[in-house]
């Protein structure tokens, strides 16, 4: 009979685990699409909370026009069609500058998109119901299973294969794979380069619209939704490792289940702990788990 | 010492010194004035490792939440007068650069950038949870800036809001003379060269490492008192004084003045506030037009505003 005794316990751990999952999941792909515009531009993306945000409330807006799967398809590509001409008509004309002013404009930017969305779409979290049918437990026992969260994980999966794959198997993802490596020399074998950062940043942008209709579902709008998530998202990023994917959708999950076991013994550490692994991270091992030796400096 | 810089030194000086007098003519007040020298204080601390050695630290809220917390616990829980709280502000503010400086001074660009922010958060999360000792988000309250007691003089520093100034003014003072006698020392100078080109310094034979956490731990020593002089101003405490936000404020205040010039800071500081005070009380949405800031600052005029006027004759 000890396996009854045990149960309460092992549930909850076992739900707080799964809860540290689906958010290392949002974590991940928040640092993903940051990875991948830090490595190949140099930025460090601080409005992509803010374009999170955004996908997050134009698939609420939609919704109701074209229905949940509609916004699901939807709201990414226009938030990374924003992405776009803010690459182009801001950030471009800073790559080759002082790192410090495309930091100081996206962070300025990041103030301007809460602040508009506060604007547009009130202050208040607002509701956002996925279908039904997915919000039901699976099973009694393990109640936290809902199939949104199934099919979340599903479809972080689906995502992080298919950036996998466009960075394996395309031209497009040899080109940024090695613009990563040396953009200079991509750019003399006759590679346009001012378009290669620009579909990079829609990329790594259109990975946080979909976060954000994802994180709609499951932890409701509000304007500061994706300002909560982008810290973590650093840290992915320097667990994991600077310069490898692997390594920040690793870090990601890894905190993500981290803070949701701290949750469990110690509630008031669970946002510290995250930084604390960080420092030991950056003690043990400066490069992080999966980072390359070059990119120290 | 060229005339024009000299000419700049001595502006600044008589501006501050009258600063309440013609403050009050132009229908502000008092606390606005010292707000200014504090913020001032700051982005001139940041600009010291920012502008004097190029690097990029982004979490610098967190040294000045920290002097501002230990201060204001210093006084609160141990019954601190308040230059005591300051100093024990200061105190842990440097150990605690100290020991993150050492961790992080590998890092370069926007990759220090990020590892400053990521660090800062930890204090904000801390001040946030640990609701007993530091208030939680409501802040820390309870407590209020002593009268500082000379022996023959008692200089009234909490009821009187000019004396205040006075006293923030003086440690502003002792502040800057000092950050001003670092540049110009050997160690300001290699820092200066670090700056310019780290390569060639390192094949001089001078240990870069330490040198940037040297400057890095300086640079926070300095925030962290403005940061005790930001608690003392308000008499209040809260976690946002910690935050990355103001962290990259603080990063403005130093671009929008100028991070080339050693006043640049200041007068970016002097803008800042004056506009956060002007717009923040006239819209609710001033964070979008503070953010227009950024961006517009950024685009049109990144080399500041003494970097413009001075160009040609700074250093």
């Amino acid at each position: 009979m000890s396996a009854a005794i045990d149960r309460p316990m092992s549930q909850l751990i076992l739900f707080n685990v799964s809860n540290g999952l689906i958010v290392g999941a949002f974590y991940a792909l928040m640092a993903l699409g940051l990875s991948l515009i830090l490595n190949l531009s140099g930025v460090i993306n601080f409005a992509h909370g803010g374009f999170l945000a955004l996908g997050a409330y134009f698939a609420y807006s939609l919704t109701p026009f074209i229905g949940f799967w509609g916004a699901l398809i939807v709201a990414p590509i226009l938030v990374a069609a924003m992405g776009l001409v803010v690459e182009r008509f801001l950030i471009q004309p800073l790559y080759g500058t002082d790192p410090l002013y495309s930091l100081l404009l996206t962070f300025g930017l990041a103030y301007m998109i809460e602040d508009g969305t506060k604007y547009v779409w009130g202050a208040q979290s607002l509701p956002f119901q996925p279908p039904k049918w997915l919000l039901s437990p699976l099973s009694s026992e393990y109640f936290f299973l809902t199939g949104y969260r199934v099919f979340m994980i599903v479809i972080v999966f689906a995502a992080v294969a298919g950036l996998f794959g466009v960075l394996g198997y395309t031209r497009l993802g040899m080109r940024i794979r090695a613009g990563t490596r040396d953009l200079e020399t991509v750019s003399t074998l006759g590679v346009n380069t001012r378009v290669l950062r620009s579909l990079n940043f829609g990329l790594g942008v259109y990975i946080a619209g979909l976060a954000g209709v994802l994180a709609a579902g499951l932890l409701g709008l509000s304007p500061t939704i994706g300002a909560s998530l982008i810290m973590p998202s650093f840290v992915a990023i320097i667990v994991g490792g600077l310069g490898s994917l692997v390594g920040t959708l690793l870090g990601g999950m890894l905190i993500g289940v981290a803070s949701g076991l701290t949750a469990v013994y110690w509630p008031s550490a669970t946002e510290a702990v995250i930084y604390v692994m960080m420092g030991v991270v950056l003690m043990v091992r400066p490069r992080g788990l999966l980072g390359e030796e070059g990119r120290l400096h | 010492m060229n005339p024009r810089a000299r000419a700049l030194d001595a502006l600044v000086i008589v501006t501050l010194v009258t600063f309440p007098f013609w403050l009050a003519a132009i229908g502000s007040y008092t606390e606005l004035a010292t707000r200014v020298v504090v913020m001032g204080l700051a982005a001139m601390s940041l600009n010291f490792l920012l502008g004097y050695t190029g690097v990029l630290s982004f979490g610098h809220a967190a040294y000045f939440g920290l002097g501002g917390y230990g201060t204001a616990m210093a006084i609160k829980f141990f019954g601190f007068g308040s230059v005591p709280a300051m100093l024990f502000g200061m105190l842990v503010a440097t150990v605690a650069a100290i020991v993150i400086g050492a961790l992080i001074v590998r890092r370069r660009g926007v990759y220090f950038a990020m590892v400053t922010i990521a660090f800062g958060q930890v204090f904000y999360f801390i001040a946030f949870r640990w609701n007993q000792v530091t208030g939680g988000d409501d802040g820390l309250t309870g407590w209020s800036r002593q009268p500082i007691d000379f022996g023959v003089y008692k200089l009234d520093i909490a009821g009187n809001d000019k004396a205040f100034y006075y006293f923030v003014l003086c440690v502003f003072a002792l502040c800057v003379a000092a950050m001003a006698r670092l540049i110009h020392s050997p160690l300001g100078r290699s820092l200066v060269a670090i700056r310019e080109n780290e390569r060639r310094v390192r094949f001089l034979g001078l240990n870069i490492e330490s040198r940037i956490w040297l400057s890095f731990v300086i640079s926070c020593f300095f925030v962290s008192v403005a940061g005790g002089l930001y608690a003392l101003l308000n008499n209040f405490i809260d976690p946002r004084a910690l935050r990355f936000d103001l962290s990259g404020n603080f990063v403005i205040m130093a671009v929008m003045g100028g991070m080339r010039s050693f006043w640049g800071p200041l007068f970016g500081a002097a803008i800042f506030v004056a506009l956060q005070d002007y717009v923040s009380s006239h819209t609710e949405n001033w964070m979008f037009l503070i953010g227009l800031v950024f961006v517009l600052v950024v685009r049109f005029f990144p080399r500041g505003l003494l970097g413009v006027l001075t160009r040609g004759s700074a250093a």
